[in-house]
């Protein structure tokens, strides 16, 4: 009891990690890289396949009659409309329209769903649950999950499976085997590449393990840990909690809650839906009247990044990592936001940056500066608000 | 200037009284201290009771010691060091344990283990009462204006607690109102399902109250808990280096420092009053000392029913202090051991010989012990809140061997027939069986034990009645109430005499408070 989780995989894991840089996820431990430099494993994101043990994920089984009808309540998106083995990306909400927690639903029958969250969940489902016929479980600790990512992904995983998954689209599942186990694949993913994620019992879970390392070999397939895999959910545009956003209820103040419009999951929230959400009234009235800030991408100018750090005779210097510092961002020498994630992007060789920009400041296109600071001085360099994401490969969806 | 004379005379070396002279002393006042016994500390003490072993006699551990009197009497130069208390264990009656750690994935686990409903509740509850904690703190640390007075200063007082409340949103407000009105029991049950988590939380809102958790009040007494939490690195929630007697010293030593002087067996006979003003104070011994300002540091009623005569004082006031509630409700067993007490629950020496062990298995269980006290009887199976100091800081006892403070509630000071030797036996040994059933070991490890009932707190450190807050922590005694209507700003009906101690806004603990603001109403006054 006195130490930190560690998933099936850790016997494997914690074997290959050369830096046995543990990282804490959920009241896990997991491995941060495997090599000493990240270069490799980021790359088989990009270009190759990288496996990646996700379990500390939490995981909800959510059925009975009610089972849509509670998700469809807690949730801004439509779930009635959800087709079995369809899956959402969501927010959720508290009533003021702040944001508790974001993560995915997969519907696996048609009274029975899969949640996924970053922080605990039970108690917020019971509460919402309250008169249902449903009934709750957390399967975080039994079910294990991989997550394959990278343009090889699908190839090897048709090695391995059962059933081919050239027909699986984005955003939906199917059951097959992998190796003799019976297993759930989601083509979804934190990376914004093509990628799967495989949801497998927790007993079975080396058995997968190794068939994928095995099949995955004459693929360039490589462990990746998370750290690679936080530059890779950057380019995607994809935020984390706690890092880009404080859920409301880690929330100290006020100024620190966010909405699901102003992380920008406009989309996610289906104001048209039939009946109440956790919420609606709040987002309907932000929807009318606009966000006071959003999560914006920020690309800094390389050219201007060059001449800051020539005044001092030196070529730019970029951490090859994501970082998650709180960079102040400005317009016309005015604070107007801060970066929460910012990285260097290997595959658009940019330095790039997730930021609260605050209104008028965040449309597309809006000339802003962000801080960096050079040989010990703080500067502030050109960067231009863009569109996330910023990288999207044609097979992401494909 | 003769040698008796001075700017100023405080009563009582505890560590609001220490505090209170050092910080007169930092404005240039000439002060001296008097303390009866012939060390300083008051119930902030440790003594080696037994050779080698060194007790923290009374209170135990610090959580509330204020960050600003840290740093204005520079109490890290002086020795002060909090060191860590990381964690409590509930021993359970099945053989098993509830943890809390100090990391909030461990603890969450291990809570996880017992009901994973409650997992999620102990998250958000932390943070409710943190929060609730941080809406309130202003009001503690403001000196409580009159709501009745018509003074400009009390006026100012209220309009700025009315613009704060204000501040707080709707939700903050409903959920202090119902904090300030709930029962420890009824707040538990909203949020928790399994008994040995509600027993263990509750015992936190019962501590110093003769209250069980299912009075109306206790759950206000929980919110203190969470005060230090929002002080964030400045906070001071642990084991004091030495005991609590270390803090004591380390203000002392401050005090000393910036010129105060300060006099052991000096018992206080009375406040001279002359012209209708304090004018100084006369020793038991027959000294008198001369001082336009007279500051007591004691309790309620000493300071006013038996330092000042009647006739200097209001009636309405002096009877406003009789009624003032000092029902002592716990004592504590101090104990020398040769070896670590091993229990059954986590046998061998383990981390939870590092923190808290807490004999709370039920709400039922507390609130039976509270039952019996009603009665005038001690708790048959009472509450005990355990550390052992040694594992903390290896010098409080010799090495290999080890002391254990135990805090023990309830045990009323009006026991029926009275305190006596073979009861204070009695009661003893009745919380050496209770520890027995956790650690069965314990009995053969003990080389020496002091039992403190609350006749022996009243008759060692001076505390009336016995209660370790001197006054309880119930609502009417609060605040503006506290110690007596219209009189909670720390001046009194007797010009030139003040009050800062435990018994005035906003109470106990070693946290300082009283002492700093009593020396600031003064100061404030001279101009």
């Amino acid at each position: 009891m006195f130490e930190l989780k560690r998933t099936p995989f850790h016997e494997r894991t914690s074997r290959l990690s050369l830096p046995q840089n543990w990282r804490r996820w959920a009241g896990y431990i997991v491995v941060g890289s495997y090599d000493l430099l990240l270069d490799r494993e980021y790359w088989a994101i990009r270009d190759a396949a990288a496996l990646i043990d996700i379990t500390p994920l939490m995981k909800y089984i959510i059925e009975g009659p009610d089972a849509a009808k509670l998700l469809h309540r807690m949730t801004p998106r439509d779930v009635l409309k959800m087709a079995v083995g369809q899956v959402f990306y969501t927010g959720w909400c508290d009533d003021d329209g702040k944001l508790l927690d974001d993560g995915t639903i997969s519907r696996l029958a048609e009274t029975k769903f899969r949640l996924t969250s970053a922080e605990p969940s039970l108690r917020w489902l019971a509460m919402n649950a309250v008169g249902m016929d449903v009934t709750i479980t957390e399967v975080t600790d039994q079910v294990a999950a991989l997550s394959l990512q990278g343009p090889k992904s699908r190839t090897i995983l048709n090695k391995v499976c059962a059933k081919s998954l050239d027909k699986l689209k984005f955003f939906r599942l199917m059951e097959t085997k992998l190796a003799g186990i019976p297993v759930t694949i989601s083509r979804t993913g934190y990376t914004g590449d093509l990628g799967y994620e495989i949801w497998m019992p927790a007993e079975k879970a080396l058995t997968v393990w190794d068939a994928l390392i095995e099949a995955g070999h004459d693929y360039g397939i490589v462990p990746c840990g998370i750290l690679a895999m936080d530059m890779a959910r950057v380019e995607a545009g994809l935020f984390m909690i706690d890092v880009d956003y404080t859920a409301t209820n880690h929330a100290w103040i006020p100024g620190q809650k966010s909405t699901p419009f102003e992380m920008g999951l406009g989309w996610t929230v289906a104001l048209d839906k039939p009946g109440y959400f956790v919420g609606r009234r709040a987002l309907e009235r932000e929807h009318k009247e606009g966000s006071a800030w959003k999560l914006v991408g920020l690309e800094v100018e390389w050219e201007g990044l060059e001449k800051l750090y020539a005044s001092v005779g030196l070529p730019p210097q970029i951490p090859g990592m994501a970082i998650r510092a709180s960079l102040p961002v400005l317009y016309d020498g005015e604070q107007i936001g801060y970066a929460s994630t910012s990285t260097w992007s290997p595959v658009l060789k940019k330095y790039i940056a997730l930021a609260h920009v605050q209104r008028p400041y965040y449309e597309a296109g809006t000339p802003v500066r962000m801080e960096v600071t050079v040989e010990h001085h703080r500067l502030h360099a050109l960067a231009t608000v863009v569109k996330t994401p910023f990288y999207e490969p044609e097979w992401k969806k494909k | 200037m003769s040698a008796n004379q001075y700017d100023a005379i405080v009563i009582g070396a505890g560590h609001n009284g220490l505090v209170a002279a050092a910080y007169l002393a930092r404005a240039g006042k000439k002060v001296v201290i008097l303390e009866r016994r012939e060390v300083v500390g008051g119930a902030a003490m440790t003594e080696e009771i037994f050779p080698g072993y060194r007790f923290t006699e009374f209170s135990y551990v610090v959580s509330l010691l204020r960050p600003e009197i840290i740093r204005d009497l520079e109490l890290p130069k002086h020795g002060l060091k909090i060191l860590p208390l990381p964690s409590t264990v509930t021993p359970l009656d099945n053989g098993d344990y509830l943890g809390s750690w100090d990391d909030h994935d461990l603890t969450r686990q291990e809570v996880y283990r017992h009901s994973p409903k409650d997992a999620e509740a102990y998250d958000e509850y932390s943070r409710v009462m943190a929060r609730a904690a941080k809406a309130i703190k202003p009001i503690i640390s403001m000196v409580p204006p009159d709501p009745s007075s018509l003074s400009p200063r009390d006026l100012l007082g209220m309009l700025k607690l009315g613009k704060y409340a204000r501040s707080l949103s709707e939700k903050e407000l409903y959920r202090i109102a119902k904090l300030v009105t709930q029962s420890s029991a009824d707040l538990l049950d909203e949020w928790f399902e399994f008994d040995p988590l509600k027993g263990t939380k509750s015992a936190s809102g019962i501590i110093g109250t003769f209250l069980g958790p299912r009075s109306p009040g206790t759950a206000y007494v929980l919110l203190h808990h969470y005060m230090g939490e929002i002080d964030g690195a400045f906070r001071a929630w642990g084991f004091a280096k030495n005991g609590t007697g270390g803090v004591s010293a380390a203000i002392a030593s401050s005090a000393r420092a910036l010129g105060v002087e300060i006099r052991t067996n000096a018992p206080v006979e009375k406040v001279i009053v002359k012209s209708g003003r304090a004018a100084g104070v006369a020793l038991q011994n027959g000294d008198e000392l001369r001082a336009k300002i007279v500051l007591s540091a004691a309790d309620p009623k000493r300071t006013f029913l038996q330092f000042v005569e009647d006739k200097h004082l209001p009636d309405e006031f002096t009877q406003a202090v009789r009624s003032f509630r000092v029902r002592g409700s716990s004592g504590k067993v101090n104990i020398a051991l040769n070896a670590l007490p091993d229990f059954t629950c986590l046998p061998g020496e383990g981390p939870l010989h590092r923190g808290a062990i807490s004999i709370s298995p039920s709400i039922d269980y507390i609130e039976r012990a509270y039952d019996e006290a009603k009665y005038g009887q001690f708790a048959k199976n009472p509450y005990i809140d355990m550390i052992i100091p040694s594992m903390i800081d290896r010098d409080m006892a010799p090495p290999g061997h080890h002391v254990m403070s135990c805090f023990v509630q309830y045990a009323p000071y009006d026991l029926e027939g009275g305190w006596d030797d073979a009861k204070r036996d009695a009661f003893g040994e009745t919380v050496i069986s209770t520890i027995e059933k956790y650690a069965p070991n314990i009995r053969q490890c003990i080389v020496g034990k002091q039992v403190i009932t609350p006749k022996d707190i009243e008759r060692i450190a001076g505390i009336t009645g016995g209660n370790i807050f001197h006054g309880e922590l119930l609502l009417h005694q609060l605040f503006f109430f506290r110690p007596a209507p219209q009189w909670a700003d720390f001046r009194t009906p007797l010009p030139g005499y003040y009050f800062g101690a435990a018994g005035a806004h906003p109470g106990g603990g070693v946290m300082g408070a009283p002492g700093k603001l009593a020396a600031e109403a003064v100061l404030k006054d001279e101009g």
